[in-house]
């Protein structure tokens, strides 16, 4: 292929500047000293201050790190592990279970919330119905229990629906990786006296963790990117930062949440920044193994 | 090794969270509020023939102007050399992990009447734009909330892709244009179909653009969908019905849309 | 063994997530409350318009309790009664309009309350009590009441214009009105536009109301609720319609705003604190409504919304000014103008969600 000649660059800068310049505006209005969203009033970091004192805000903050992250974690071990069981199963099993698991990446997310909404209710009638039938038979009242089972919308709702919608995008990114693997290189291990763990752990693990990683990296995205599920499924007790910012934004638009969309993209960049510099330390460290290897 | 067991609980999961919901909505729609079996929320639904109508119209622009806008894009960066390539994927999806809320929410206070982009102008004497509360509006939020769906799958096929084809079309007389139409295109195609899907269903079915950005005006399926639920008119049965409506349209296409771009399509996720 | 260790593992998850327990009668002697002892003492659940407190009431009520406040907001009578109904929700304590708690009391959705435990009842003004949507008086304390009105921005309109609800369909305005985005204000303007009752039952006149409305919609700039602030702060908008006293709070941010009372008539509500059927914390819930009464709650709040205070000492203390503003405390000749929404029959209901829904998708 060509290289990038000066329009096609051009567009390249101009693109990234949409992507971008709504992001920078905000970052700069969030030092305001003026609630207008249009007229410069002079510098200040008040806003930030007082997000700080916003208690709904931080505690949906600590809401959603706290459902990314589990519900990242336990889609990836969930994950790796259904595409592992899926990639032995027969032709046919396999590609049944590979559609089911299609489902709610195919499907609109107001969809699976509202499903998962319906399930939950649903739920917690069947377990109200279960205990007060329980409770009417003459054996429970005899031996003098009282039974309470109740379900309510909360954070386990909220992080079921997001382990949900996290599996699907880590199975397909991790099958691939399993399709790839050499099987007789497990075998090897396996005669040379590894135990199955073993040679899973050395040699099968190692070989996915790209994909896993990767699969890992898509399903916080999208638990962090979540709205519309969450709104759903998240009930009276927990609001994620996304549910805030939509009623904020509904109601008035304060500069509070400028300075929000500043912490959030410096948290993010600063990430990028760090797996970058990561990357070109190991890249470094192999270009002087080569060199190192050539030498001799 | 060979253990299919440890894909059971998944399956369990997945049968509970997945296909349990979807069988309730079912349910849901064929009965009414007393629970006995109806079809008046289908018999209802012509009512709502301009929305279904308003949101697949809409989501369609905005797809089509992500293909415009995203398949240059990803075609360049991939052709990039060096960082800028290695960086594109996240760069792309850096200000996807900004929240969605947050960057539907730089539009408003770009676009506002009194906002930052009219009084730009004004100061430089030029004519205020009414873009806000519009259906432009809405589509501008729905291709930049989703222009990145797009483009990262167009990036990663084309950046996969075997050059040595490239070159063999090149050694064979094609000219530039006739090795991008006849070899890059095709073989892109299906990061531009899965591109199309992620583009597409988002946008056919979000509450929150059309609300923040249209005024609450231009009505789509999400936002009836959202009122049935919790929102100003409460009626499940027939929210289940419309979700189900949509979903069916929504799948039916697809699944033309892959045929005729002869399967594969779901193959490039990222 | 792995499989059946993943089986275990997966069944002890499921059964974790059922928060619910088995207890013997003995530990729970109390009768409303059901729950494990635990939950008692700890929490109550708070479900309130948005933009309508003080919130740093709550944080008072916590330290002066002990009872943790678990607070969200609505934007709606409507959204609210969804999340309601929808259920799966927990709350304790909601703040509905007057024609919602009587849709509530009516579908059985409201607990009685026990006034024992709001000795600061005695406080409301006598005229709200025993109110047309709770006729004994069973239900609901008042926590905020007041007039709607039209607000719109002196800069932009001309003084001949005010006066009437046509304002709102006035084309000289086209995409600078701002619109209720619920049903029932609403279609009550398009009813009162056409000289109609709030609350009739005539199904043509309902439909009447919403062809008006049908028909101003080209000329909306959006259907807004709490969005109305920030657009009429920011003299995005010429004419928006919301109530008296958060008329009072954008004025104070931007002082080119006005306000009248249509002449057709216009509404008068009672926003009342309720709690809901089966709430888990009954009794720190009426210790909440009992605290909203105080004196010093009700102040503080009544200074931060400048909606009108039932709390008859809190008037007293108000500044005088206000205490005798036209508009928040109205004398008899405004009131004799306004008419208050009522419950409406089933039927009437699913035709405003219809209707509205029809107003909504049209072109």
């Amino acid at each position: 292929m060509k290289k990038n000649g000066f329009v096609s660059r051009l567009f390249l800068v101009i693109m990234f500047l949409f992507l971008y310049a709504p992001i920078f505006v905000l970052i700069v209005f969030s030092f305001n000293d003026s609630k207008s969203n249009a007229v410069w009033g002079g510098f200040t970091l008040d806003w930030y201050l007082e997000l700080f004192q916003n208690r709904t805000v931080l505690d949906a903050l600590q809401t959603t790190l706290l459902v990314s992250i589990l519900a990242t974690v336990i889609a990836t071990i969930a994950g790796t592990a259904a595409a592992l069981g899926f990639s032995s199963m027969r032709r046919r099993a396999r590609t049944a279970c590979l559609t089911v698991n299609n489902i709610p990446l195919t499907n609109a997310d107001i969809i699976t919330g509202v499903s998962m909404m319906l399930l939950f209710v649903f739920a917690g009638q069947v377990l109200a119905d279960l205990s007060a039938w329980l409770n009417e038979l003459s054996v429970v009242e005899s031996a003098n229990l009282w039974f309470d089972f109740e379900f309510k919308l909360g954070f386990v709702t909220l992080l079921i629906a997001h382990i949900t919608f996290d599996i699907p995008y880590v199975i397909l990114s991790v099958l691939p990786k399993i399709r790839q693997l050499d099987p007789n290189l497990a075998e090897a291990a396996l005669d040379l006296g590894a135990t199955p763990m073993t040679a899973f752990r050395k040699v099968v693990l190692p070989e996915l963790m790209p994909g896993i990683i990767n699969g890992a990296l898509i399903a916080f995205t999208m638990s962090i990117d979540d709205f519309v599920i969450s709104y759903f499924t998240a009930g009276s007790q927990v609001s994620t930062l996304s549910m805030v910012v939509y009623s904020m934004v509904r109601r008035r638009v304060s500069p509070e949440i400028n300075a929000l969309s500043t912490l959030m993209f410096v948290a993010v960049l600063a990430l990028l920044i760090i797996i970058n510099l990561r990357q070109a330390r190991q890249e470094a460290a192999r270009a002087r193994d080569r060199r190192i290897a050539g030498r001799s | 090794m060979r253990s299919k067991g440890i894909a059971i609980p998944y399956v369990v999961w997945m049968a509970i969270f997945v296909v349990v919901p979807l069988i309730l909505v079912v349910v849901y729609a064929f009965t009414n509020r007393s629970g006995g079996f109806t079809l008046e929320n289908f018999a209802s639904m012509s009512q709502y023939a301009s929305v279904f109508g308003r949101s697949f119209l809409l989501a369609f622009v905005a797809t089509v102007v992500c293909i415009l806008l995203g398949y240059p894009m990803a075609y360049f960066l991939a052709r990039e050399r060096g960082r800028l390539r290695q960086m594109a994927t996240m760069l792309i999806m850096l200000p996807m992990w900004m929240n969605f809320l947050l960057r539907t929410y730089s539009w408003v206070f770009l676009l506002e009447r009194n906002g930052f982009f009219n009084t730009l102008l004004e100061t430089i004497g030029l004519p205020k734009l009414d873009i806000i509360d519009t259906q432009g509006a809405v589509v501008l939020g729905m291709v930049y909330n989703f222009l990145p769906f797009m483009v990262l799958p167009i990036f990663s096929v084309i950046e996969k892709m075997d050059h040595r084809l490239i070159e063999a079309a090149q050694d064979l007389g094609a000219n530039s244009a006739e090795v991008f139409r006849r070899v890059i295109f095709p073989l892109s195609l299906p990061g531009v179909l899965s591109g199309v899907t992620m583009v597409f269903i988002p946008s056919v079915s979000t509450f929150v653009i059309s609300r923040l950005l249209g005024g609450g005006k231009s009505l789509l399926l999400g936002d009836l969908i959202e009122m049935q639920f919790l929102g100003s008119a409460y009626n499940p049965h027939l929210g289940s019905a419309i979700s189900l409506v949509m979903m069916v349209i929504v799948l039916v296409s697809m699944g033309i849309m892959n045929r005729f771009g002869e399967g594969e399509g779901e193959a490039v996720v990222l | 063994m792995k499989k059946t260790l993943a089986l275990i593992m997966s069944l002890t998850i499921m059964a974790g997530l059922l928060s619910g327990c088995v207890s013997t009668r003995e530990s729970d002697s109390t009768d409303t409350d059901g729950s494990g002892a635990e939950a008692t003492g700890g929490v109550v659940n708070v479900y309130n318009w948005g933009e309508y407190i003080d919130e740093s009431v709550l944080t008072d009520f916590e330290e002066a309790t002990g009872i943790k406040v678990n607070y969200q907001m609505y934007d709606s009578n409507e959204t609210m009664y969804s999340k309601v109904a929808a259920g799966g929700a927990e709350y304790d304590v909601v703040i509905p309009s007057d024609y919602m708690i009587a849709r509530m009391i009516e579908e059985d959705m409201l607990e009685p309350l026990n006034f024992d435990n709001i000795p600061n009842f005695a406080d409301i003004d006598p005229n709200l009590l025993n109110p047309a949507y709770d006729p004994e008086n069973l239900y609901s304390v008042p926590y905020m009441w007041g007039l709607l009105g039209v607000i719109y921005n002196k800069t932009m309109v001309d003084e001949a214009d005010l006066g009437s609800w046509d304002l709102m369909w006035n084309e000289k305005y086209a995409d600078d009105i701002l619109m209720f985005d619920n049903s029932r204000d609403a279609i009550g303007i398009g009813l009162k536009m056409l000289g109609y009752s709030y609350n009739t039952t005539d199904e043509n006149q309902i439909k009447e109301a919403v062809d008006l409305l049908v028909e101003q919609k080209p000329l909306v700039q959006a259907y807004v609720m709490d969005e109305v602030f920030g657009k009429m702060e920011g003299g995005n908008a010429a004419v928006g319609t919301y109530y008296y006293g958060d008329y009072l709070t954008m004025v104070e941010n931007n002082p080119d705003l006005g306000f009248y009372i249509p002449e057709e008539g216009t509404n008068t509500y009672v926003d009342a604190m309720c709690i809901l059927k089966g709430a888990k914390n009954k009794e720190n819930a009426e210790a909440f409504i009992n605290y909203m009464c105080s004196t010093e709650a009700g102040l503080k709040n009544c200074e931060e919304i400048w909606y009108s205070t039932p709390l008859m000492s809190v008037r007293e203390e108000l500044d005088p000014e206000v205490a005798n503003d036209p508009y928040a405390y109205p004398d008899e000749e405004i009131m004799a103008k306004c008419e208050s929404y009522a419950g409406l029959p089933q039927n009437i209901l699913d035709l405003y969600d219809s209707e509205w829904t029809r107003l909504k998708s049209a072109t």
